[in-house]
This record gives structure tokens, sequence and C-alpha cells, in this order.
């Protein structure tokens, strides 16, 4: 095991690049994009060179561990590290940054008035080191910090960079947060007075706090304090309304990182933080949590089919999505577990794929995102309309593709744990491909709109940020195993830390033998 | 449980069928326009050259005994985690093998056609790469050695009807034709999704080997349940009833589409997917039951509409739907039909492209036009496209000796060998297939010429014949060539196991009896639509007739009970997320809403709105304090 700083090189190197954006002069508006640029790729690169030396069949929980007391008083220090699904969603943050910035090129002038062209490149990297922070603590109060401190970006890149009503849409969404973060700490402070209580000296650290028989009745009230923050964070029914404003306003590169990234933290939460330190909280909660998830993707994808505004129609569609991953999560399955993370993954990359396109196609037409504003666009652009295609098929989890391996592993997991609740959720598949396939229709295909006839197609800049999201897309469908031989390891030790099995089949060839080639 | 035999020699290029017409499609979807030029040929080379390995795989499994020709051939391990697993794993057999060679055969036959059909369309390159995806989406399909992996290859299928038939994307119709197949198959993918859960939480496996081979372990209620779950998706693919509403709007997309769809591809699924999973409906016979009723309501169904419609390709369409519920029935019928059900699979793939193939030469030398009221006398000017057309016409309706004689008799003899009841329908069903096939070919190729002015009809290009021809020999020798020289049913007994039962009469009784029933059905139509006058304008007609030009209301119910009731839903949740949930948050957004602008109005009296600021100030002070003690 290397003992390079890898995770906090990680998280300094987009730091270090936002503070050299922030520092350049006004006006150089395509230089900061080129150093923001330049730095992100640099993240990407060593995200890469990370993955690689991350060992799958490791019997150590975290990896690339870094430990450095902070607050001692308080038994918090500065304490990181990543199992399989830290890693994946680390890389899933530091995979889209760079695109980001390579999508959003042009998103940002300086005659805006509202904010600078640095501005919003600084804010992205600062954001990036976040986003990393948030992954890769292991010390729960570290990761309330870096929780907290996402809001403080994107509140500015809704509020200064969005559209006409950023403003509602930024304070709505920092109140959410915030009063959800509010709960957290509360439930945060309650929990170190128990691990207080029961080791004598008050700890943060998240392999100390999952080892305490911490009292079911004190489980139950702790629990909610972090479901609560996480549920509006990813966000769940009924705490979802925060999040179509927020999509609508927001620039298409901001949606990306908020829906696409920052939400997955609501969801990597309830694996990472309810799960393991509250095992009978989240057995008791979970047909709670179920009945949420359940409601979210049919209200989601109900919603979704009627929106009059793509943007809005996305939002939507994660939230219907998100309800599958919670649901894949609290089944306490291996495979509804597995899925989820895949699903987190493959969501982040349709979103992104989603957004970016839309976005493409609404900077070519004055910036509406009214799907009433389109029509025929696949004559004029057809290669915008193929990207567009792709990323329909990808959020609708068309066998082949990364999305639909996480959401079948999610379907079957709820199934083989509660039939009815699996079989209900499974119909939904029928809805999700109503709502894609109908924006696609009502805006790719028909005759032409007489303004549109001129449309320039996708350029190369667009196409270099789209073609790594469709080809992630394709080949992690074809080939998942980087993905899956990470993520089971962790998704093991979830289930073991809740105590939970799968149940064996009813006949036949028992748990230990599988295989499709014998 | 089969042995399987090392993918060995040409078997090693199990995964090659797959890959060679998926790059293709990869090549001309994403090469774009650089590939024009050449695109369509590479289309046409990359199904061909599937086509002699497939060939080759059979000489192949001849050389074998029967017990050992079932290859496998794993790549990697696909999807795992916990105790489930799926590989991508193929797995030929002599099941697999004759859709195989139907599959790029008349594939190639169609991409051929098409080089023809679509010479002048300026998507030529994309419909070449659309129609690659559909070969090896459906090769996949009858290749893979699980049922997830199969999923990916139904879904292909599903992915590729609907990219070719709103293939012409201008035309609103043609898109929300495809949307609409791509949403019904989804219904039916609901049923495959929950089946293979079924199978995992049953069996502990989704692989056939697996599966079938403790299948009998299983209680029968668990069988029944994915046995009816395997219908659904089944009924789906297949365009039965009641999941048959997409494939009369599929003739939106270009001809040649729809003879994919219609003989090689597609709807063809359905059927492999029952017959594959034959040991389970062995094993469950309710749900055996409920394929054969489905099967007989879509034959009937099918027919009826076939009968009343006077666009050639949607009468075609109709006899399609008819004629895979012959095979869905026999695949109910069990052991006594499920070759049968292939059989017929087989000819009627092959006679059912030159039909489609053959509308399409019509069609390409009368302007597009489909309305057969405006046809007629065609045989004069069009005479390779009426020859062929007239013999795979002759093998639909089952006259001897063309191939359908041979596969739709043994259909009818197994059903009567199963109850005579549903040899009635079936054979009833035959004397329809004569009426509304005859009143086709009378009204296109016989009768009084009714042609629009500008109408010049004209013979097709030789590229576009010389397909018609090969189907057309195909439709003449095919049938006794699988009955006399080469024995369908003892190839395929190894995998579906074949059953005879003694009948009641001679066999000739049935073939006479049903041969006479075609031809009544077939001296009516030639009585009403080729010696007496074609109106151009369509009568009235009977209740029956405006029921099936209206495909028996199928649209209608399907839009009754699910489309609008599911827009109402969605009408009434947006409207409750709107004024309920976010009107629940009511304060804070009103908060909100103040902050931009509008605060002076609510400053007054709300207490929640006092809390929240005081908690997002609260949070504010603490996470000052933590930078600050960072720092």
């Amino acid at each position: 095991m290397t003992t390079f700083p890898w995770l906090t090189t990680l998280g300094v190197v987009p730091l270090v690049g936002s503070v050299v954006v922030a520092l350049l002069p006004r006006g150089r508006g395509l230089l900061a994009k080129q150093v923001a640029l330049f730095f992100a790729v640099l993240t990407l690169g060593l995200t890469v060179a990370m993955a690689l030396q991350f060992q799958g069949d490791s019997s150590e929980p975290f990896q690339f561990v870094e430990s450095h007391p902070w607050i001692p008083t308080f038994g918090i220090s500065y304490s990181v590290g990543v199992d399989g699904i830290g890693l994946v969603l680390v890389a899933l943050a530091t995979t889209l940054v760079p695109i980001v910035i390579l999508a959003g090129w042009n998103d940002v002038d300086e005659d805006g008035g509202r904010g600078t062209v640095k501005g919003y490149f600084a804010l992205i990297l600062v954001l990036e080191t976040l986003m990393i922070g948030v992954f890769a603590a292991t010390d729960v109060f570290l990761f309330y910090v870096f929780f907290e401190a996402m809001l403080i970006p994107v509140y500015f890149m809704i509020g200064r960079y969005g559209g006409v009503q950023r403003s509602y849409a930024a304070v709505k969404f920092l109140l959410y947060s915030l009063l959800g973060g509010l709960f957290m700490l509360a439930s945060l402070i309650g929990l170190y007075v128990v691990s207080a209580q029961l080791t004598g000296t008050g700890t943060f650290d998240f392999l100390t706090l999952t080892g305490l028989e911490i009292d079911p009745g004190t489980q139950k009230l702790l629990f909610l304090g972090f479901f609560f923050a996480f549920a509006v964070k990813a966000p769940l029914w009924p705490f979802h309304t925060w999040l179509p404003d927020a999509a609508a306003e927001a620039k298409p590169g901001t949606a990306v990182l908020l829906i696409g990234v920052l939400d997955k933290v609501g969801t990597f939460g309830m694996i990472r933080y309810c799960l393991p330190i509250f095992p009978a909280a989240s057995e008791f909660y979970a047909p709670v949590v179920i009945g949420m998830a359940l409601i979210g993707i049919f209200y989601g994808a109900f919603v979704a089919l009627s929106q009059s505004d793509m943007k809005r129609l996305f939002a939507y569609s994660s939230m219907s999505h998100f309800g599958f991953i919670a649901l894949g999560i609290f089944v306490f399955t291996s495979q509804g577990q597995s899925g989820s993370v895949v699903y987190m993954v493959a969501h982040g990359l349709s979103t992104a794929a989603l957004f970016l396109t839309a976005g493409f196609l609404m900077a070519r037409h004055g910036g509406s995102s009214a799907i009433a504003d389109y029509a025929g666009v696949n004559k004029p652009a057809p290669v915008l309309a193929g990207f567009f295609m792709i990323a329909a098929l990808s959020s609708l989890a068309l066998p082949g593709l990364i999305s639909f391996i996480g959401e079948f592993l999610v379907l079957l997991g709820a199934f083989e744990r509660y039939l009815w609740v699996g079989a209900l959720a499974t119909v939904g598949i029928v809805i999700t491909a109503a709502y894609v396939l109908r924006l696609y229709q009502r805006t790719m295909t028909g005759p032409v709109k007489p303004e549109l006839e001129g449309m320039h197609d996708l350029r190369g800049r667009e196409i270099t940020a789209l073609v790594p999201i469709a080809a992630l897309t394709i080949v992690l469908g074809i080939f998942p195993a980087p993905l899956l031989n990470v993520i089971n390891p962790a998704v093991d030790r979830v289930m073991t830390s809740v105590g939970a099995t799968d149940p064996t089949p009813t006949v036949g060839l028992g748990t230990t033998v599988e295989g499709t080639d014998k | 449980m089969t042995e399987l035999m090392p993918a060995e020699g040409v078997f090693s290029l199990i995964w090659v069928l797959i890959a060679l017409p998926l790059a293709g499609a990869a090549i001309l979807l994403f090469g774009g326009r650089r590939t024009n030029s050449w695109g369509p040929y590479l289309g046409v080379l990359t199904v061909a050259a599937s086509g002699v390995i497939g060939v080759l795989m059979l000489l192949g499994m001849m050389q074998n005994s029967p017990e050992q020709r079932t290859y496998g051939q794993t790549l990697f391990t696909w999807v795992f985690s916990g105790s489930f697993q799926a590989d991508m794993a193929f797995q030929l057999d002599q099941l697999s093998i004759i859709f195989v060679l139907l599959i790029t055969i008349v594939g190639t036959l169609i991409h051929v056609y098409s080089l023809g059909y679509m010479a002048h369309d300026d998507n030529r390159r994309k419909f070449f790469g659309e129609l690659n995806l559909f070969v090896a989406a459906m090769l996949l399909l009858v290749l893979a050695n699980n049922y997830l992996l199969l999923y990916v290859g139904w879904e292909g299928v599903g992915l590729a009807s609907y990219l070719l038939i709103s293939f012409w994307q201008h035309k609103p119709s043609a898109a929300a034709a495809g949307k609409k197949a791509f949403i019904i198959n989804r219904v039916g993918d609901v049923g495959l999704s929950l089946a293979i859960m079924l199978m995992f939480v049953t069996f502990g496996s989704v692989g056939f080997q697996d599966v079938f081979g403790v299948a009998d372990q299983a209680s029968e209620g668990t069988l029944t349940a994915i046995g009816l779950l395997l219908l659904l998706a089944a009924c789906g693919k297949s365009a039965q009833f009641p999941l048959q509403s997409w494939l009369l709007d599929a003739m939106e997309g270009p001809t040649p589409v729809s003879a994919l769809i219609h003989a090689a591809t597609m709807v063809t699924a359905g059927v492999y997917l029952i017959v594959r999973s034959n040991v389970i409906f062995t094993a469950a016979e309710w749900a055996a039951v409920a394929v054969i009723v489905v099967g007989l309501i879509t034959m009937w169904m099918g027919a009826i509409i076939g009968s009343a419609k006077d666009d050639i390709k949607k009468s075609l369409a109709g006899s399609t739907m008819s004629q895979i519920g012959y095979m869905i029935t026999a695949a109910g019928l069990g052991p006594i039909g499920y070759v049968f059900a292939i059989f017929h699979l087989l000819t009627h793939g092959v006679f059912k492209a030159g039909l489609f193939l053959g509308a399409g030469s019509v069609m390409h030398g009368m302007n597009d036009n489909v309305n057969m009221r405006r046809y007629g006398a065609l045989r004069g000017v069009m005479v390779i496209t009426a020859g062929t057309f007239i013999i795979c016409y002759l093998a639909i309706i089952g006259i001897p000796p063309f191939d359908g004689f041979f596969s739709k008799d043994d259909i009818i003899h197994a059903s009567f060998e199963r109850s005579p009841i549903i040899g009635i329908l079936a054979m009833l069903a035959a004397g329809l297939t004569g009426f509304y096939m005859t009143r086709m070919v009378a009204m296109t190729f016989f009768g009084k010429a009714r042609w629009e002015d500008d109408a010049h009809p004209h013979e097709s290009p030789k590229v576009m014949t010389i397909p018609l021809i090969i189907l057309a020999i195909g439709a003449t020798f095919l049938g006794m060539a699988l009955v006399y020289w080469g024995n369908i049913e003892s190839w395929l007994e190894p995998v579906t196991g074949v059953e005879t039962v003694e009948l009641a009469l001679p066999s000739w009784v049935y073939e006479l009896t049903t041969l006479v029933l075609v031809l009544i059905g077939a001296a009516i139509a030639w009585v009403s639509y080729a010696r007496r006058d074609v109106p151009v304008e369509a009568p009235h007609g009977s209740w029956l007739t405006r029921a099936a030009r209206e495909e028996l209301y199928g649209n209608q119910v399907n839009d009754a009970l699910v489309v609008q009731p599911t827009y109402y839903t969605s009408r009434l949740l947006v409207w409750f997320d709107n004024k309920g949930v976010d009107g629940f948050v009511n304060g804070s957004a009103a908060f909100v809403g103040g902050l931009s602008g509008r605060l002076r109005r609510y400053q007054t009296g709300f207490a929640r709105s006092y809390a929240l600021s005081m908690v997002g100030g609260a949070v504010l002070v603490v996470l000052a304090l933590v930078l600050v003690r960072m720092s």
C-alpha cells in the first residue's frame, strides 16, 4: 500500500486551481477557462492513477487512508479514505468536472454583469475539492463540514450565474439544504455524546462509530437527523420541491454537478452512514423509506410526463431515479445495494448527457428550455439529436447500457426481498420510457420549426465533451466489471454491518453455486 | 442437462456472428457522413458474412451426433453481485442455428433489396446502420445462453425497430408509431424482467442450462407465474393480443423494415422465447393453455383485420399477426407443437419476406401508394413481382407443394391432437387466410387497372427483383426440403422433445378438409375482387368490416384504459406538486420569494419564515466557526 497522500492531493489540486483562476486578472476569461480545464484534467489524471492502485479484494475497509488530529478535544480528525463506493463516486465527480468545464465554455460571458467568467470556473473547482472531500471523509464531522460547505459554491453558481428566477431558486435550495443540515448537526452532536457514553471518549471516527452498540431507541432518533438531511439532498419525495427550481434556473453545467454528483451525497450518505452506524434504526425505518422511494419513482415519472420544460422534466426524472437508488439501498440485499451504487454512477452520466445536450440545444435557440419551442431538430442537427437519443436511452435504462445494470440489480434486489415491491417498481420502466421518448419525439422529430432551419449542428468542443459520457455509458454497460469489482466488496461490508443476508433460492442451486456457463 | 461442446473451430466464431453486424452498425451510425458512399455495401457485407459463418456452423453441427450439437462460448463475466451472475456467454444449438440462418440469409436478401429500395434516400447510410443493429440484436437474442443477456438482444430489437419504424422522422405519424412500438414492447419487457427475477429467486440462476436443469423442482404455481410472465413478454415482441396494436402502425417504416420485422426478426422473438423455455411451459400446464388462448385469439384477430384493410402493408401486417398466432398456438401445445411452431416460423420467414418485399416493389412502381383499391391488373407490368408474389401467396395459404402447406398442416394436425376445438379454429382460420390473401392478390394483380392518373407502374430494378426470385424459390422448395430431405422434427428433438398422438381420422382427411376450406375462401375472394369491379372508394361495409378496419378497436381500448388515465394521473400530480407539496412549504417559499424582492409583502407574521431564517443563520454561524477554526 502506497503512503502517498492520494486523496489530499486530489482535493488540493482543484483548490489550487481555483485560487489561480481567481487571481487571474479580470477580463482574461479565456485564460481562466484554460487554466480551470488544465487543473480539472490534472485531477482526473490523478484519479485514474489512484484508481489503478486500488485493491479490489483488499481486506481493509478503506484505502489511501490518511489521518491527522484536527480538534482533538472533540475527537475530530482530518481522516480520509475510500472504499469502492467512495472511489467510484470520486471518479464520477472528477470525470464530470472537466466535461462540464468544456461544455460550459461559452455559458458565461464577461458582459453578463452578474458574475465574472473566472468566478464561475473558480467556483466549479472549489466545488470539485468539496465533492472529493465529502466522498473521501472517514470522520463524520469532517463529512459534515464538506457536506455543508458544498452549499456555498452551488449557491453562488445558481444565484449569480443562473436564469431569471435564479435568486428564488438559489435561496430555496439553500434553505432546504440548511434545514436538513441542521437536523444532521443535531444528530451528529447526539452521536458524539453517545459515543462518549459508550467508549469513554467521544469520537467522530466512522469505523469506531460503526462498531458501537447504540441502543435501538437512540438509534431511531439519531437516524432521523441524518436521513432527513440525505433525503433532502437526494432528494426523495416529498422533500424534492427545491430541485425543479434549482435545475431550471441553473446553468446546464451547474445542474450536472448538482444533480449528477452533489445529490448523490444524499444516497451515498444513506448507504455509508445511516446503515452501518444505525443498523437497527435502518431496519426499523426501511418500510417507510421504501414507501417514499416507491412513491418517488412513480410520482417523479408521472409528473415528468406532463412537463412542458425540459430542465424541469429532467429534474422530476431524476427524482424518480433517486427513488430507485434509495429503494435498492433499503431492501438490504447485495444486488439492491450494488445496483444502487452502479445506478448512482449511471445516473450521473445520463444526467450529464441529458443536461449538456439539452444545454447545447438551448444555447442555439435563445436559451429557451420550453419543449414546445423545439421540433424536428433531427433534420438540421442530426449529431445533436443522436447524442440526445443516447442520453434518452441511457435515462430509460436500455439493456446494454450501464444504467440498465444499475436498474436491473436494484429491481432484482427489491424483488427478492419484497416480491410485490420489486414487481411494482418494475412497472415504472414503462412510464420512464414514455416520458423520455415523448420528449425526444416532440423536440427532435416531426417537421422542423422554421426558426430552427438553419441551426448549426454540434461543434468539435461540444462533441468532445459528450463523447466520453456516451463512451462510458456504452462500454461500462457491456463490461461493468471495473465498477462491480470495487463496489461489491464495499457492499458486502455494508451488508455485514447491518447483519443482512441475501435470501436463498427456493429450489435447486443454492447460494454458492451459480454461473451460467456450466 | 445437455452437455455443452467446447466452441472450437468454426464454433469459436459464435461471438463473431453478432460482432460483425454490430460493428457494421457502429461504423455506419457513429461514422457519420464520411461513410455515406460505401456504408450501405458494408452493411450488406457484414450480414452476408455472418450468414456464411452460420452455414459453415450448420455443416459443422451436422458432423456431430444429435446429442453433441450444443456449443457453449463464454467471453467474460458480465453482471455479478452477491450470488447473482450473468455471463457474456453464448449457446448455439439446433434451435438457435435455425434462427441464425433465417436472420442472416433472409436479412441479407432484405439488405440487398434495400440497396435499390432506398437508393434515393438521403439517409441511406443511417438506414443500413440501423438494419445492421436490428440483425445484431436479434442474433444476440437467439444466441445468449442466459435470460439476462437475451434481454439485451430483446430490447436491442426493440430499439432497432423504434429507430426504423420512425426512420422518416419528419413525418409525425412515423415518429409516433416508433414510440408506440417501443412503449408497448416495454410493457412486455416488464414481463420478461419479472420472469428473470422470479427465476433467480427460485433457481438461483438465470442461465438456460441451470434453470432448465432444475425447473421440475419448482412448484407448479411458480412455474405457471414464470410462464405467464414470459408469455406477456412474447405478446409484446410478437404483437399478440393484448399487445398487438403497435404492429399495424409499424407500417410507417420503410417497407424493407416491415419485411425484416415480420419475417426474420422481432415478431419471431416471442415464439423463440416460448420454445426456448419449453421446459417451463411443459411443466406449467395452465401457462401453456394461456399461450394457446392468446395464439388463437390473435390468429383470428389478425385474419379479420387482414380481410378488411385496403392498405396492402396493413393487410399483410394483419396476416403476420395471424400467422404468428399459429406459431404461438403451436408453441402452447407442448412437445406435439414446438417443432411445428419453429417449422412454420421458418417457412413464414421466407414467404412473408417475399410478400413484403413484393409489396414494396409494387409501391415502388406506384408512387408509394399503398391503397389496393388504386392497384389492379399489375401482373402485366410487373411480371417478376407478380410471379414471385403469387408463389409466396400460394405458400401462405397452404397449397401443396409450397412450403406453407407443410408447416401449417402440421400445426393443424397438432391442434387436433390436443383438442378438436383448437383444431377446428385453426382450420377455419386457414380458410380465412385463403380469403384475405386472394383478395390481396386479386386487387393488386388482377381485375381492372384503377391507377391514379400520375401512376406509371413499372418493374423494379434487378437489385430488388433478384431477392424476390430467391425468396420465391425458397417458398417453393423449403417445405419439401425440411420434410423429405432434412427432417426438422428429428433435428429439433434434442432441444424441444417431440411427441405424437394418434388422431381419430386418417391424416389425409384433415389435409383435404383444410385445403377445401382454403379454396372456398379463395373462391369467395376471387369472385368478389377479381371478377367484380372493385370500387375506388371503400364501401360502407358491415359492422364487422368497419370494426376490422378500425383494427377491432385495439387502439381505442388502449387509449381508454391506459393512455388517458395515465395522462389524467400525470396532470393531477403536476397540479398537486405545485399546489400541494410545494404549498406545504409555503412559508419557506414565501420567505424565499421575499428575498428576490417580494419580501416586503410578507414581512408581517410568518412565524415559519422567521424560524427558518433563524435556522439558516444558526447554521451559517456554526459554519463560520468551523471555518475559522480550520484556518
